[in-house]
Parts: structure tokens; C-alpha cells; sequence
């Protein structure tokens, strides 16, 4: 038992298996570039299927996917059900927080009971930076875990579904100017994002937030820092907003929704600052007139629609991608 | 039994009786001699220890020994006998909300407890407010004439600086020290990291080092209005360090320690979300680290602690944010001090000190240095036997160390308490 506490393997590292294939799907970071290049490849190939009679492709026939959510999100939870199902597989999806958790289970129990009603992967979304490495570190080795989200600390296929937008508007990685722009500090997907950003050799990446929505040593993460939104968004291609938490202005983050908008939100006019064919980003759910105005969230050059069917694609390409790896085999 | 231990090399002997003898007599619980054995000593034994290191059992300022309330974790028999085979013979018992020590009752139990064991000596610090509760003074008088060597609240907060105030204001009426753990809860504000580029990276609440420094300052602040004894527990930052240098400058009468893994461990150590590295204070940054070993060389820092926290396997199971921090380390106080002369920071006369006569100094206590008269509490250590921390081979009940696997030059091969042969390797 005493072997438990012993320290485990970074997350990165302890995502690939020995022949360098995708086995658990935690983090970007550590990844190696062509592996991201894979993912978004094998999206492409998925992204037809809806458009064609037969709307799927049976990878995962005989497998189980068992959605964790150990925090309410309906929309991600969708997303990777229609991904699973797409695939062939089995799908359950569990609301963590009104079952075992409550009855006070150890999270360790609640994983061990899933395994043994023949679980092949799971997909977690948990309040907790690190849950899923967790888990991934203690679920029996035929079991593949899919990050959908841990506390503050990566959204990894949210982050791989934002590089696929991008690169279906904007071709390859390395001339970009990308900014993201508002609560960088909570924010998971800003972190996975910056991470895929680099690892694809993005030309520049920003992040644009008054400081108490900046990271300490942000420019640590392979960001320019910019706290006025009109320099930041100076001949970018692409913005990607950040939905802001309404709690943040009750804990002194943030003087005013007012205000924030004031500086920060996303206008048409502002948006005349960067390059004439940029895009606009967004993982949803959108606050408009909070950190967008209406009709940016709605003009031309937003893409956030097209980024939530981007999302199953990118879902069914990781898993797809996962069950190649071997792990489960 | 009187014993005699010679050929050994003799450290942590005070200023009248220097260290150039190579032998040692106990007899009738104390130090009988340093030097030749006087004649008509009749000692029944003698033990040659070539090649060995003789010197005072360490006293741990802070060990969190669970029991009363938290058997589960640790009991008093687990953690003292494991203190005594690490070369621990003193451990000052910390208050906690599930282990108070409120009144003579419950510092009695405890030492009635020990007393039946007898693998080390345990001092106690009592509560600094009603049942830790930061909002009433405690019955420090009464605590005092029980036997506590001081009071503190431990981790749990404060109401408001006006009670630390009126709490400091108590205890120098009485004389006891009191010992601060600092921390600006508002500024700390949920977090249980460093706040530095690993806690964003990771998105971790994180603990400015600003939480720890400002805490540092009101206290200093309150200790020039109170003139009150105080000892800082656990300091792990830079600015920290800097300030408790200036206050003895100014002959302020403060001391203070650190934990033997603030010196070793950096924020580095938590990038695989390893729960072994959740600690209280958190790990700092290099620069942080650097700064404490630069306070233990100048004095700044008196003594080094384990800040020993046992805890059962499950606490450590969970994702990072959910487990409960702590180390189990008894087992790597000494071992760690020891790497501290390997480096080249301390030298053996002075790291030693730092885990004996110093800290021995803070709580008034009479341990922790050889001569004459004083308690036989003394440790053979084999200065070259090389070995590997391993979690089945620790003593302690707790099994939480991110040491395992590391490998440590000088091992305590032998134990006396109050001239009580109790320990030898096997």
C-alpha cells in the first residue's frame, strides 16, 4: 500500500505510451507538436461525417465511455456524449456531485467501483486542478482518462478545438498574432491554450487582463502581457475572449461590469484594431455586453458557433486517437 | 548504570567544556565527566565507539504527534520511539483542534501517556486562545504552572490583531513565549501554494510570499509595544528572513525556526501534483530557499525543526487540493541537517546546534547540549553509515515523505535517555 506515496510521473510525460501514442488525454503541455498536428488532422476527418447519411464511425463499438462530472457542465458533457456515441460506444454519464462524492466515498473508491463495471475511459471534469492526473495515475491500465476540464488547470480538447478554428481560418501556425484576452488568472482554457499556441509555433501570443486577472510571472507561460486592450489587440489575427465569472467583481478582482466592459469588452469599433481579416473566438457561454458586445458575438467575423461543432470532431479525433494507442486495447 | 562511552568524537559540548575529550561518563540519569574517567567511577559498561559522533539527542520544535484525538494518524508510542531511533530524545508537542492542550488535564494525560513509554522526552506548548478559537485568552498562568515551555495558536487564526496583541501583553506577564505561525489569512485568501510561476502554471490558489512577510511585520510591530518573547514558526520566504535579521539587530527579543524540507524542497516539487509536497507554510521559490540557509549560516534563523505531521495514507490520496498538508519527519531531521555540512553551508559544530542546543535554548530547556550535570540525553551517530529512506522501514506511523528513495550519509546507531541505554540499531 505504502507504494501510493511515492511521487508520480509529471502529467505530461505520463500521457504518452512507450511507442511516444496518445494513452491518457491531460494536458497540452509536454506534447509534441506533430501529435497536435494529428489530432487536428484526424478532426478533419471527422467533421464530414454529420453531412453524410451514415453519421458514424464505429471505433469505439464495444467500448464504454463513462462521463465524470464531478462539476455541472452541460454543454462539454454533450459534446463528448455525441463525440462517444459517434464513435459506437457506450455512454454513461455520471453527475458525480449528487451520488457517491456526497455520501462522502473517497474519489480513489468512486474510480475503483467504475473500473469494476468494465469502464474503458473516462472523461473528467472535476473542480480540482490535477483531478484528472489523479485519477489517470491510479485508474487500472486498461482505463484511458480525457481531461475535460480540472479546476484552473487545463481544458485540453477545448484548446485543441480552438487550434482547429484557427487553422480552418488561417492556415498554418507560425505568422499568427493570437491574443486572449480577459480572466487569464481562472481560466483553464486560457492555460491550454497557450500551451497549443506554442507548442504549434504561433508567430506571437497575448494575453490582455488588468492585473488581478493576470497569473504572477505570466510571461512564464510564453505569453506578451499587455493590460491596455487597444495596444494588445494591435494586428492580431486572431482573439480569442474568455467568459468572466460574474462573482469576480464581489471579490474585488474587478471594480464593475461597467468598467470592464468599458476597457476590456470586445466592441466593433475595438475590434477595427486588428488585422481586417481577424477572427473572434469564444468558448462559450458568452456574457454579452460583459466581455462582448452583441454584435461582435453575432458579426461576420465571429466563429464561436462553428468552434462548438469543431468541439465533437476534435472530442471523437482524441478519443479516436486514444483507443489506437494501445492502452485499451 | 554507569556507562562509559569512549573513543568517539564529541560534538555540541557547551563553551566551559569544549569538544577535545573523547570520552563521556553517565551515571545517575546526567554527565557525570567529559574527559578521563575520575577514579572510583566503577562504571558497569563501557562502549567504544570508533569512528562514531557523540553528541546531544536532538530536540524538534515542532512535532505534531496526533494523540490524544487523532490516533488514526499517529500515537504517541509510534512517533516517540521513532523519534528516538532518528536521534530525537526532546519533541515539543504542538496544540492542534483535534489534540488541544487547553488545561493542566489535558497537558497531564499526555505526559502520563509518555511517561509509561519513556522513548523521549516530550515538551508541550499550550493553547494561546480558548480551545484555539482565536477569540479568548487562554488560561496561559495555568498552563504555565502545569509545565507548558510556551503558547501558540498554531495554524488556526486569529481574530484580529487586537487579540494578538492582548494575548502577547498575557504572556509576558506570565513569561512564557509565544509561538507565531505567520500568516495574513486575508492575503493567503484560500491559497495552498507559492504564488509564482509553478501555481500558475499549474492554476493553483496560490499564497503570496507578501502573506507570510506582513505577518512577520505586525508581529515585530506588536513585539516593540509588548516587549514579549516570541519564536517565528516556520518561516519560508526571503522578505521573512529580512525582517527577523533587522529585529535582532535591534536586540528585539525574538527567535526563530524553519522545517529541515523548506531547505531542500522548492515550488519545483509540486509540477507533478505530488500531494507529499502539500505543505504549510508552501514550498517557495529557489531564491526563498537560498535565503533560509543564508539565515541558519548568519543566526538569523536559530534552529531547525521536522514540523513532523503524520498522517494516514488516505490523507494523501486525493488530488492535490483535498489531501492534508504535511510531512512525516522525524525520520529526516537529522539526516537532512547532516546534508546541510555535506554542502558545505554549515559546518558540523553549527548544523548540529541548529537541531540541539538552540532550539533546547527556546523552549528553556536543560537537554540539548553535553555537560556535566546536564541529562545524559545522548545519540551515537555513525558519521559514514550510508543509507536509503524506504517507506516500510520508517518507524513512524505516517509514511507521508517525499524522501523516500533519497539517500543520507550518518545514521544514530545508539540512544540514552536520562542515561537510559534505549536504542541500538540493528
Amino acid at each position: 500500500m505504502y507504494k501510493h506515496l511515492t511521487p508520480g510521473a509529471l502529467p505530461s510525460s505520463m500521457q504518452l505510451s512507450s511507442d511516444g501514442r496518445l494513452r491518457h488525454f491531460l494536458t497540452i503541455e509536454g506534447l509534441p507538436p506533430l501529435l497536435l498536428e494529428e489530432i487536428l488532422d484526424r478532426a478533419e476527418q471527422f467533421l464530414s461525417l454529420p453531412e453524410k447519411q451514415q453519421k458514424k464511425a464505429p471505433l469505439l463499438r464495444g467500448k464504454t465511455v463513462m462521463n465524470l462530472f464531478f462539476e455541472n457542465s452541460t454543454r462539454t458533457r454533450v459534446t463528448f456524449e455525441i463525440a462517444a456515441q459517434r464513435l459506437g460506444a457506450d455512454v454513461t454519464s455520471l453527475d458525480i456531485r449528487t451520488s457517491s462524492a456526497s455520501k462522502g466515498e473517497t474519489l480513489l473508491d468512486t474510480i475503483r467501483n467504475l473500473e469494476a463495471m468494465s469502464a474503458d475511459m473516462f472523461v473528467v471534469r472535476h473542480e480540482h486542478a490535477g483531478a484528472a492526473h489523479f485519477i489517470a495515475r491510479y485508474a487500472a491500465p486498461h482505463v484511458s482518462v480525457l481531461n475535460a476540464g480540472d479546476g484552473r488547470h487545463a481544458h485540453p480538447t477545448q484548446a485543441m478545438l480552438d487550434m482547429f478554428t484557427i487553422r480552418k481560418h488561417k492556415g498554418e501556425f507560425p505568422p499568427l498574432k493570437v491574443a486572449i484576452v480577459g480572466d487569464i488568472l481562472h481560466s483553464r482554457v486560457a492555460r491550454s491554450n497557450i500551451h497549443a499556441l506554442n507548442t504549434l509555433s504561433t508567430g506571437e501570443v497575448r494575453v490582455i487582463a488588468p492585473k488581478t486577472l493576470l497569473p504572477v510571472d505570466a510571461e512564464k507561460l510564453g505569453v506578451k502581457v499587455y493590460t491596455d486592450m487597444d495596444e494588445g489587440l494591435r494586428d492580431v489575427d486572431v482573439v480569442i475572449m474568455l467568459r468572466l465569472q460574474r462573482e469576480r467583481m464581489g471579490s474585488a478582482l474587478l471594480p464593475s461590469e461597467r468598467e470592464f466592459f468599458k476597457l476590456y469588452g470586445l466592441t466593433e469599433k475595438r475590434l477595427e484594431l486588428t488585422r481586417p481579416d481577424a477572427i473572434v473566438m469564444h468558448p462559450g457561454p458568452i456574457n454579452r455586453g460583459v466581455e462582448i458586445d452583441s454584435r461582435v458575438a453575432d458579426g461576420p467575423r465571429s466563429v464561436i458557433l462553428q468552434q462548438v461543432t469543431n468541439g465533437i470532431a476534435v472530442r471523437m479525433a482524441v478519443m479516436a486517437m486514444i483507443m489506437g494507442s494501445g492502452g485499451m486495447a | 548504570m554507569k556507562t562509559v562511552i569512549h573513543n568517539a568524537r564529541l560534538v555540541g559540548c557547551s563553551a566551559e567544556a569544549p569538544c577535545q575529550a573523547r570520552s563521556l561518563g553517565i551515571a545517575e540519569g546526567k554527565i557525570a565527566f567529559i574527559g578521563t574517567e575520575p577514579e572510583g567511577f566503577n562504571a558497569e559498561r563501557y562502549i567504544d565507539a570508533q569512528d562514531n559522533i557523540l553528541m546531544p539527542g536532538c530536540v524538534d520544535l515542532a512535532a505534531w504527534l496526533r494523540e490524544p484525538g487523532l490516533d488514526h494518524k499517529a500515537t504517541l508510542a509510534s512517533e516517540t520511539y521513532a523519534a528516538l531511533a532518528s536521534g530525537i530524545t526532546t519533541l515539543t508537542y504542538q496544540p492542534e483542534p483535534a489534540a488541544m492542550v487547553g488545561n493542566s488535564a489535558q497537558f497531564n494525560l499526555i505526559q502520563d501517556i509518555n511517561r509509561q513509554l519513556g522513548y523521549a522526552h516530550i515538551r508541550v506548548l499550550g493553547n494561546l486562545t480558548q480551545d484555539l478559537q482565536g477569540e479568548r485568552l487562554s488560561n496561559m498562568g495555568g498552563l504555565k504552572r502545569a509545565g507548558c515551555v510556551g503558547v501558540t495558536n498554531g495554524w488556526q487564526p486569529l481574530q484580529s490583531l487586537r487579540v494578538q496583541r492582548l494575548a502577547m501583553e498575557y504572556a509576558s506577564t506570565h513569561n512564557i513565549t509565544v509561538f507565531i505561525y505567520p500568516l495574513e489569512l486575508a492575503l493567503a485568501a484560500g491559497g495552498l501554494v507559492h504564488e509564482g510561476a509553478i501555481a500558475s502554471r499549474l492554476g493553483f490558489a496560490a499564497i503570496p510570499s507578501a502573506a507570510e512577510t506582513v505577518a512577520v511585520a505586525q508581529t515585530l510591530a506588536l513585539i516593540e509595544m509588548t516587549g514579549t518573547r516570541v519564536h517565528f514558526c516556520r518561516l519560508s520566504t526571503e522578505g521573512s528572513v529580512r525582517l527577523i535579521r533587522q529585529a535582532k539587530a535591534q536586540a528585539l527579543p525574538v527567535t526563530a525556526d524553519v522545517a529541515a524540507h523548506q531547505l531542500f524542497l522548492t515550488e519545483m516539487d509540486i509540477a507533478d501534483f505530488n500531494p507529499l509536497c502539500h505543505v504549510r507554510p508552501p514550498l517557495r521559490s529557489e531564491r526563498d530557499r537560498e535565503a533560509l540557509i543564508a539565515g541558519l549560516v548568519d543566526n538569523t534563523i536559530d534552529a531547525i525543526c521536522s514540523d513532523h505531521q503524520p498522517h494516514e495514507i488516505d490523507a494523501k490520496l486525493a488530488p492535490f487540493q483535498q489531501t492534508e498538508p504535511g510531512i512525516s519527519a522525524l525520520e529526516t531531521l537529522l539526516p537532512l541537517t547532516l546534508r546541510l555540512v555535506e554542502q558545505g553551508d554549515l559546518s558540523l559544530a553549527q548544523a548540529i546546534a541548529k537541531v540541539t542546543s538552540a532550539p533546547a535554548a527556546i523552549i528553556q530547556d536543560p537537554a540539548g547540549t553535553l555537560q556535566l550535570g546536564a541529562p545524559a540525553d545522548v545519540v551515537l551517530l555513525d558519521p559514514d553509515y550510508f543509507w536509503t529512506l524506504e517507506l516500510d522501514s520508517m518507524l513512524s506511523q505516517g509514511k507521508n515523505t517525499p524522501f523516500a528513495g533519497w539517500s543520507f550519509n550518518g545514521k544514530v546507531t545508539q540512544a540514552w535517555l536520562a542515561g537510559r541505554h534505549i536504542y541500538r540499531m540493528e
